[in-house]
């Protein structure tokens, strides 16, 4: 289910670093937890984002969420797709509904993240 | 009353205030008067100071007919509550007429979408500012002289605040229409807004699509204002516009003194999540039925404060209702003939006065006069309140007034006013430079 090369947050993101480029998305859990997502608030390119500060939110019929960056760096890509179809986050968060691509500038920072099997205790524990 | 504050007599109950201070005398006020004679004292006085005169003032607060049926309705009950219920298991009368309003303001417009009403048309353009600031990332604004300028002192107030670069950009001096040279210098990567309104300050009917193509090159939405309503009823719908802010109080919502009115917001659909205020939609309720609720809530600081599109959490919703009922009366042919009625009254007034400017108008206008305000106060003397002189918001247009005339001008007033302005004479200097 959690892929063994992301890394996670305890606020249900996701992030797949690759040649110093970081992929953040939401976990299919917050997906579920969310319901049906029906708008992504994405950051533009070139904005600034913090581990652990806000970058966007996801809104479902149920509630507004903030997505927290796992990573510090640039935004160098937004993945668009989600505003026309927000719903593609329901269906595959962990792949095509990834939400931006950030230019890491404190790569040490992924070593306060949990792995697949921490977050999925984690989980385990929330429930 | 005494015997419960522990004292004797009033004399004691204000002993502790020194001797020097105190009054030695009785009031000089006149014995008390009936409820019947006080309402009669206030007939007489309004008889003698206010009854029976003709007005052309515009300038953002028009002289219109308000239809009994208005108060009728907006005094009912169920409308009249202290606050405005939301609750959609007990207020789909309520949001019923909110969701008319919004569909009727969409017609008017050629917008998309409307809220529920901003609180009346001069702080419906701030948040039309903020409301582009946020649509388009970026923070300066540009807004037109020919703006109301008391709209754009509330925009200043608003833009100082929310640290908003605020400039403005002038008008053509012999049309009277935007002076679109100025804006093309001004403009620039960081406006994230251009403000016009149309009919302008002036009567103007103003050059929509040229001020948003100039706008959209340079990546910036236009925002038009509209102070009076009633040309919506003649005037193509501003489609050009990405925001339209405006002032319904030509809808029946009496002068007042200056309020309470209403504003509005609409605004396309894109721009949606970037608005600020109520929005009512339509739904199904659990039996199927067509139901009405509030929607996209969390644009509002009572979800999310902080990330909250404005502090409008509120509508005018009584006084908004009285647009509902005045737009439903009508209906859009009667608008339509309403808005003719008041083009056809203003243009034959115009018809005898020097104009100062050359730019098509709806029902208002600028004349020429030496001396507003003696003109002004010779017509009081035949019971006509003048137009607004121009020099108070202007200083070089001290020697031009507003003028307006609606369907309630008389043509019998508008011939008066006519000789009174022939009589004071034109200003000698050229007006157009």
């Amino acid at each position: 289910m959690y892929p063994e090369n992301f890394r996670y947050t305890k606020e249900h993101e996701w992030v797949l670093v690759e040649a110093g480029i970081g992929t953040i998305g939401i976990t299919d859990h917050a997906q579920q937890e969310l319901g049906d997502i029906v708008y992504v608030d994405l950051p533009k390119v070139g904005a600034a984002v913090d581990q652990g500060k806000s970058l966007g939110s996801v809104e479902s019929v149920k509630a507004v969420s903030d997505v927290y960056s796992p990573v510090s760096g640039e935004v160098i890509e937004v993945n668009h797709a989600l505003s026309e179809a927000p719903e593609k986050l329901n269906q595959d968060p962990h792949g095509d509904a990834w939400l931006v691509k950030v230019r890491l500038t404190a790569p040490g920072e992924i070593s306060n993240l949990l792995s697949a099997a921490e977050y999925q205790s984690y989980i385990g524990a929330e429930k | 009353m005494l015997e419960a504050c522990g004292v004797a007599s009033a004399e004691e109950l204000f002993s502790h205030l020194p001797d020097e201070v105190r009054l030695k005398r009785p009031l000089d006020l006149p014995a008390g008067i009936s409820e019947y004679e006080i309402v009669q004292y206030f007939r007489d006085c309004g008889a003698a100071s206010a009854a029976g005169y003709t007005g052309f003032l515009g300038a953002g607060v028009y002289a219109h007919y308000r239809p009994v049926l208005v108060d009728t309705v907006v005094s009912r009950g169920e409308y009249l509550t202290s606050y405005t219920p939301y609750q959609a298991e007990i207020s789909q009368g309520t949001l019923t007429t909110i969701f008319e309003f919004q569909s009727m303001i969409c017609q008017l417009t050629g917008m998309d979408v409307a809220n529920a009403s901003m609180y009346d048309g001069s702080t419906a353009v701030p948040e039309a500012a903020m409301m582009a600031a946020r649509a388009t990332g970026r923070g300066g604004v540009l807004v037109a002289r020919s703006v109301h300028p008391e709209y754009r002192e509330v925009l200043a107030t608003y833009a100082r605040y929310q640290g908003m670069p605020l400039a403005e950009f002038g008008y053509h001096p012999e049309t009277g229409a935007l002076d679109l040279e100025d804006l093309e210098r001004q403009i620039n990567d960081l406006t994230a807004a251009v403000i016009i309104q149309s009919p302008n300050f002036f009567g103007v009917v103003d050059q929509v699509r040229a001020a948003a193509e100039i706008a959209h090159r340079r990546g910036a939405l236009l925002i038009v204002v509209f102070t009076e309503a009633v040309s919506l009823g003649i005037l193509e719908p501003s489609a050009a516009a990405d925001i339209v802010a405006g002032e319904l109080q030509s809808f029946a919502i009496s002068p007042s003194y200056g309020g309470p009115f209403a504003g509005i917001i609409a605004t396309r659909e894109k721009f949606i999540r970037q608005m600020p205020g109520r929005l009512v939609g339509e739904t199904k309720d659990s039996r199927g039925n067509r139901a009405f609720c509030l929607t996209l809530s969390t644009r509002e600081q009572h979800i999310r404060r902080e990330k909250a599109t404005s502090n409008i959490c509120t509508n005018q919703a009584l006084i908004a209702l009285m647009a509902t009922v005045f737009m439903t009366v009508y209906g859009k042919q009667g608008l339509r003939e309403l808005a003719e009625q008041n083009l056809a009254k203003a243009h034959y007034l115009a018809g005898k006065l020097p104009l100062r400017f050359s730019g098509p108008f709806f029902n208002e206008f600028v004349a020429r006069v030496e001396d507003p305000d003696g003109l002004n106060k010779a017509l009081l003397k035949k019971k006509i309140i003048g137009g607004l002189p121009l020099g108070r918001f202007y200083p070089e247009l001290k020697d031009a007034m507003l003028l307006c005339a609606t369907e309630m001008a008389p043509r019998k007033e508008m011939d008066v006013l006519a000789e009174v302005f022939s009589s004071a004479g034109v200003p000698s200097r050229l007006v157009f430079s």
